[in-house]
């Protein structure tokens, strides 16, 4: 899948649903590192799902990528999952 | 040895969770018919991040994985298969496919160093798999046989009734193949999940002919199917009874002896000694 930014068309991955329990996850190529996240459980977890997602992204030595994720109270594994599924699809879409 | 043996669709991370929560021996994680083709990926990479969080389930874990004529099968395999998991379940399996799984398994844990060998449970739901269903029992890593009854019923031609007539004779196929062979034989899902008095009929039914275990598809049908498929009270104290008098049988140098009026020679005891293993496996006594 394709995204128009300004005159740019950047490559898009998304994985993951809105089911309580799940997240999902879209990224979108990026000059730098931004993590967004919205989080029904914000106010306690909000910052851990923010770290979380940055030590995946460095264990996968990725440094510039745009990461937003919508999370319904999903556990770090999938968290993870989704994560890692939805560069593989942006990847697959190059 | 079985009883039940729970469906968990494996793109859904709450049901992941709860899993091995509601009582069943075996949990199948799906997948192949639950996960939408789009989401195979998803489904699959969910299942390992899963796994790798949990340091045992306490109950078996089977991955049934997509069919070998699949674009999916190969990268199933090369995820999933790893010392988290016991067994993987193969659909449309035949003893071409499953010789072709056991080279695959074998590869895979030698490369990936693993410290067990992986089980292969095959489903039965083809017409030509019923024909060398004895041949498929006998393969190696093969431990059960699960009988699809209603692809099999697609392949056939034929309308399932909730009297089953249209499978019976797939049904004693796979019984009388899986017990040849000394492995467990499982019968097809009950559909109707609302329907619990109609699932624990057929329950007794399949075990009246022989089947070991049904496979389940709602977490609702586990207690029955467990109920059914363990050994009455009945049947415990009968053969703790049994073994009883073979030990004092066996004082006085007798082969064959008598029990409340009846003869009781070599198959009586294997079976009694059967009922309490089960009972023993299932922690009923």
């Amino acid at each position: 899948m394709h995204v128009l930014s300004g005159d740019l068309v950047l490559k898009i991955g998304i994985a993951g649903t809105l089911e309580s329990n799940d997240c999902i996850i879209t990224v979108t190529e990026s000059s730098n590192l931004i993590v967004e996240v919205k989080s029904v459980v914000y106010d306690f977890f909000g910052e851990h799902i923010e770290n979380y997602i940055k030590t995946i992204l460095k264990e996968l030595k990725i440094n510039k990528i745009k990461v937003i994720c919508e999370d319904k109270g999903a556990l770090d594994y999938t968290i993870k999952a989704r994560l890692i599924t939805a560069i593989k699809r942006m990847e697959e879409n190059k | 040895m079985r009883r039940s043996l729970l469906f968990i669709p494996s793109n859904n991370p709450g049901m992941l969770e709860s899993s091995n929560l509601f009582g069943s021996d075996s949990v199948i994680f799906d997948l192949e018919d639950s996960v939408n083709v789009s989401e195979k990926d998803n489904s699959r990479n969910l299942l390992n991040s899963f796994l790798k969080t949990k340091d045992k389930l306490n109950l078996e874990v089977i991955v049934r994985i997509n069919a070998s004529d699949t674009p999916f099968y190969n990268a199933d395999l090369a995820v999933v298969v790893s010392d988290k998991i016991d067994t993987i379940m193969l659909p449309k399996a035949s003893a071409i496919t499953l010789s072709k799984l056991d080279e695959d398994l074998s590869k895979i844990e030698k490369e990936k160093k693993l410290t067990k060998k992986i089980n292969v449970l095959p489903i039965i739901e083809l017409a030509s798999s019923l024909i060398e269903v004895n041949e498929i029992a006998k393969l190696p890593r093969v431990n059960g046989l699960l009988l699809g009854g209603e692809d099999l019923s697609s392949d056939l031609e034929v309308v399932r009734t909730p009297e089953g007539l249209e499978i019976l004779y797939a049904r004693m196929m796979v019984v009388t193949a899986a017990k040849a062979n000394k492995i467990d034989a499982i019968d097809t899902p009950f559909t109707d999940v609302l329907n619990n008095e109609k699932l624990k009929e057929e329950c007794k039914l399949v075990k009246g002919i022989g089947m070991n275990a049904k496979a389940c598809i709602h977490p609702n049908q586990v207690e029955i199917v467990n109920e059914v498929f363990s050994p009455t009270l009945k049947e415990i104290n009968w053969a703790k009874k049994v073994l009883i008098a073979k030990e004092e049988a066996e004082k006085k140098n007798l082969g064959v002896f008598s029990l409340d009026g009846k003869m009781v020679d070599k198959p009586i005891i294997l079976r009694a000694e059967k009922i309490l293993a089960k009972a023993k496996k299932f922690k009923i006594i």
